[in-house]
């Protein structure tokens, strides 16, 4: 180790601290702490290591939201990514736990205004990932489930799997998140028929599925502990149109939940 | 008792009984298919970092492309969408790319 690359820390001083204050402010000189070979400036090479935190943070925003860049397309979603970077540094040294406010970020953000679905077609997709990397566990069988007491149904209760996530949008971004996972053409969409999201991993896939209407209601009830027979009461309370045997089909085949016991007020 | 719908064991017994008919029609996995999952599962297992999120920046972040101080000055260009949100429209009628701001 040549000592003449690093001058001494200052006394006391935080030298991380020093050294990542200007790592997201390109305005910014680099910091005084660090100098190249013989105490020459070292401007340049903070600039490389500076472009290379904004460069791959933004490519884990990218890798985390590839919907959300087909659908601006790369040039924008650059600029938008890195306005996230500079404002939202990570918090974590897991870069797949990067971006989780850039949903919010994209609903603010002045020049997506045009679009309003895009924050909650990003919600969708970091709803993916974290069904991805939730905990594997087996789900609730339909087996399991016909051996339920059927006069205790209404007080069954459910356990929701640790990969399920329910998802509520004012526009289609259900179909709008399908459209623009794949490289498939895009037909035109009508964006403005609200659509509800249940994402499940019960094996090794992801699952995005659009609900029927009363669903959400019907899982968010079970999914917050509620008994069976008032999850379906809360749903029809919201869609006197649901149908309870559908929503069953899709609480058992999503694998939204790994078990199922008797509620305590038989 | 108000209006209120009570739910009762038989209308979810019933409920469920043709819920659990319909997903036995869909037929038992076969061994093959068992396989596969199973295959799919390993899979996973090396498939756990998501593509290119544990890399460094090396390519196209070794240059100094993307942070210069000029980066954000004059290119409008960059903050019109110019993806498929023109295929996606709002009751309005408005598609997705901005034009002016």
């Amino acid at each position: 180790m040549q000592p003449d690359l690093f001058r001494t820390p200052p006394a006391g001083g935080d030298y991380a601290a020093a050294f990542s204050a200007t790592l997201l402010k390109p305005g910014r000189e680099a910091p005084t702490l660090i100098c190249g070979p013989a105490g020459k400036a070292a401007a340049k090479r903070f600039a490389v290591y500076r472009n290379n935190v904004t460069v791959s943070l933004i490519d884990a925003l990218a890798a985390v939201y590839p919907a959300v860049q087909r659908i601006t397309g790369g040039e924008f979603f650059r600029a938008m990514a890195r306005f996230h970077v500079r404002e939202t540094p990570p918090s974590s040294p897991l870069l797949f736990e990067y971006g989780r406010d850039f949903p919010a970020f994209i609903a603010h953000y002045p020049y997506a205004g045009a679009m309003p679905w895009l924050a909650d077609v990003a919600r969708v997709e970091r709803a993916w990932l974290d069904a991805y990397h939730a905990a594997d566990t087996a789900p609730l069988g339909a087996s399991d489930l016909a051996r339920a007491p059927s006069e205790r149904l209404p007080v069954l209760v459910f356990s929701p799997h640790p990969t399920t996530r329910l998802l509520r949008s004012s526009y289609a971004a259900v179909t709008i998140f399908a459209a623009n996972r794949t490289d498939g053409p895009i037909e035109e969409i009508d964006a403005s028929e609200a659509e509800d999201a249940l994402i499940t991993r019960p094996d090794s896939e992801v699952v995005v599925r659009r609900l029927a209407p009363g669903q959400f209601e019907f899982l968010s009830a079970l999914m917050a502990g509620q008994e069976l027979g008032k999850a379906t009461e809360a749903a029809i309370g919201a869609h006197s149109d649901f149908d309870i045997g559908m929503a069953l089909m899709t609480l058992i085949e999503s694998g939204a939940c790994t078990s199922a016991t008797c509620g305590e007020n038989t | 008792m108000s209006a209120k719908t009570v739910i009762t064991s038989f209308v979810l017994a019933s409920a469920l009984s043709s819920a659990l008919v319909s997903i036995a029609a869909a037929g038992p996995l076969s061994s093959a298919e068992v396989e596969a999952a199973k295959a799919a599962k390993k899979e996973k297992c090396f498939g756990v970092a998501l593509k290119g999120m544990n890399d460094c920046a090396a390519g196209p972040g070794t240059t100094c492309q993307g942070t210069s101080t000029k980066d954000f000055q004059g290119n409008s260009w960059k903050f019109v969408a110019g993806g498929t949100c023109t295929s996606i429209t709002t009751p309005d009628g408005k598609h997705g790319s901005l034009t002016a701001m």
